[in-house]
């Protein structure tokens, strides 16, 4: 058997972030999850408020005057971006706990030993792949329920007050949930947990609030995470939620500290 | 070039590595032995900073594994444990480690022709055979053109092909100057490859020798003797100090003397001797000699 070399290699360079987060990129185009969860949170954001908003237009006769005044177009605009936060959130976890169950961590952090670079990598690529996607998903959604409701005379315009904050808030709460999830995974580095974390605070959570008495509840919901992110997708800032940007940056308070705990698990831990 | 000073990781109660000192050094084969859990995986992940020590500090090529700009192009590591994707194609797995440092399409084409994937590489790597995977692996180690290389059982699940593959590049790798760090729980296979052997057992050094030393250091001199008078040979060796085994029927093992001093004893007292043969230990039997005292004496301590 003839002898076996190694080509020579002309290095340029190191590790650099920019370089990580290239390669973090093609990682998250190169696995099919990624794909089926998009195609899913599509189906969510756009496929569900089209389907809502033509129920309530061929209904619209059967409505009693008091639920026509009562009606809040944004509602079916929005409900499915509200379903969708789910595909989001499973995909931020299974981004880095599907390297922990194949073993493809100890790939990765042996061509970035530094660590950190890897969660701030996927942090931006997941991040804006969630606003690319999520952005023009509301985007759709709003225009095409509205013009489906327009006929009614129940539709709002762009230009209506806290419209186009509540559209655009949308897609901003998809992305930090997004940020939030990926946070979640790397603190907890396994699928099942991650997911089933992530599920328990952002749906099981908020009803579950139901059961304690009514004054604790008021005081207590508003602040729960899913509760004060979702305070930039209302209209109204109702009695119950908090107000839409100090909602939202309380939102983002919690995915930074989903974030910044994963980033010392991550440097500290044996991988 | 690896420099390993004091290394220790406990897992819990548990003793993983134990006070480790070794230097690997460059245009040799360096063997890593010991029986499997013996502690030889978790110093390498401690090399590669993987696992934190928890006491003691390793260093590759001068400084810590995680402290060098371009690590890749320092050590190339294949790990006993899969460290792959299931779900993405050996192509794209190389191209996204590649892409950390900068290292284009074209070198990753060249490593998948090199270790002879060129089929099968855009199937997903959890469809691989053992071999198929190992392979990649090999790949992804020598991505960098890396100065270490350090594989961990490089050869399991390898076909006899593979394994020879294996043998030539470990060599070829040493050649150029490498410095090359291979761990097996096999003493026949590192035979064949190594020049110089890092054994542990229990997370603790046993020996760090070349091979030839370890042989000769561990190999005891014995001599196979067959005789129609067994009995009176034995009585008669047993004499000069020798020990005597009957190790099957009719075949005595004797300790302590050489072939020519068993000879001339038996014709000096008119004893017929079938056969006489000086024998030495294999490397198999002199790493489980070795590695076994070790092994003893880990449970008479836990039984106490």
């Amino acid at each position: 058997m003839s002898a076996v070399t190694v080509p020579k290699l002309v290095f340029r360079g190191g590790v650099t972030l920019p370089r990580v987060i290239r390669s973090e990129w093609t990682k998250f185009w190169t696995v099919r999850s990624t794909y089926w969860t998009l195609f899913v949170a599509a189906i969510l954001t756009i496929g569900f408020p089209l389907l809502a908003a033509t129920v309530i237009s061929s209904h619209w006769g059967q409505r009693s005057p008091g639920d026509r005044a009562h009606f809040n177009p944004l509602d079916p605009a929005l409900v499915g971006s509200q379903i969708a936060q789910l595909a989001f959130g499973v995909l931020g976890v299974l981004i880095i706990s599907s390297e922990y169950s194949t073993g493809m961590i100890r790939a990765t952090l042996t061509a970035v030993p530094k660590r950190l670079p890897v969660l701030w990598a996927k942090t931006i690529v997941f991040g804006s792949v969630a606003l690319a996607f999520a952005l023009p998903a509301v985007l759709i959604a709003f225009f095409a329920t509205q013009s489906i409701l327009t006929r009614h005379h129940a539709s709002f315009s762009w230009h209506h007050p806290g419209v186009a904050r509540a559209v655009i808030g949308a897609a901003l709460y998809l992305v930090v949930t997004a940020v939030m999830s990926l946070g979640i995974g790397t603190i907890l580095r396994n699928t099942a947990a991650g997911i089933s974390t992530f599920a328990a605070i952002f749906f099981v959570l908020p009803p579950l609030m139901d059961v304690l008495p009514t004054s604790w509840n008021n005081a207590i919901s508003p602040y729960l995470p899913s509760n004060a992110g979702r305070a930039i997708i209302q209209l109204h800032g109702g009695s119950g939620s908090l107000r839409p940007w100090p909602g939202f940056l309380l939102f983002v308070g919690y995915a930074v500290v989903a974030l910044v705990a994963g980033a010392f698990v991550l440097k500290r831990r044996d991988a | 070039m690896i420099e390993a000073r004091e290394l220790t990781k406990d897992y819990g109660e548990k003793r993983a590595v134990d006070g480790l000192t070794f230097d690997v050094r460059p245009g040799i084969v360096t063997g890593f032995l010991g029986p499997n859990g013996s502690g030889k995986s978790t110093t390498m992940r401690l090399i590669l900073g993987l696992d934190r020590p928890t006491r003691g500090h390793v260093t590759v090529n001068g400084k810590p594994y995680a402290q060098h700009p371009a690590p890749l192009h320092e050590v190339g590591a294949l790990l006993e444990a899969r460290s792959i994707h299931t779900g993405r194609s050996a192509r794209n797995h190389l191209r996204v480690l590649g892409q950390t440092h900068g290292i284009g399409k074209q070198r990753v084409e060249e490593l998948i022709d090199l270790v002879g994937l060129h089929e099968v590489a855009n199937k997903r790597a959890g469809k691989f055979s053992l071999g198929m995977g190992q392979r990649l692996g090999i790949a992804t180690a020598l991505l960098g053109d890396p100065a270490t290389v350090m594989l961990d059982e490089p050869v399991n699940g390898l076909d006899p092909e593979g394994i020879q593959w294996i043998r030539t590049l470990l060599r070829g790798l040493a050649a150029e100057g490498r410095t090359v760090f291979v761990s097996s729980h096999l003493m026949s296979e590192m035979a064949l490859t190594a020049d110089h052997l890092i054994v542990i057992g229990r997370g603790k050094m046993i020996a760090d020798t070349s091979v030839a030393d370890f042989v000769a250091g561990a190999s005891k001199q014995l001599v196979h003797v067959r005789s129609p008078q067994g009995a009176a040979l034995s009585e008669l060796l047993s004499g000069l100090g020798a020990t005597v085994e009957e190790v099957e029927d009719g075949m005595l093992e004797i300790g302590g003397l050489s072939a020519e001093a068993v000879g001339e004893a038996a014709a000096a007292n008119s004893i017929v001797l079938h056969e006489l043969t000086p024998h030495q230990a294999s490397l198999e039997e002199a790493f489980m000699d070795i590695t076994r005292g070790e092994l003893e004496f880990g449970h008479s301590e836990a039984a106490v």
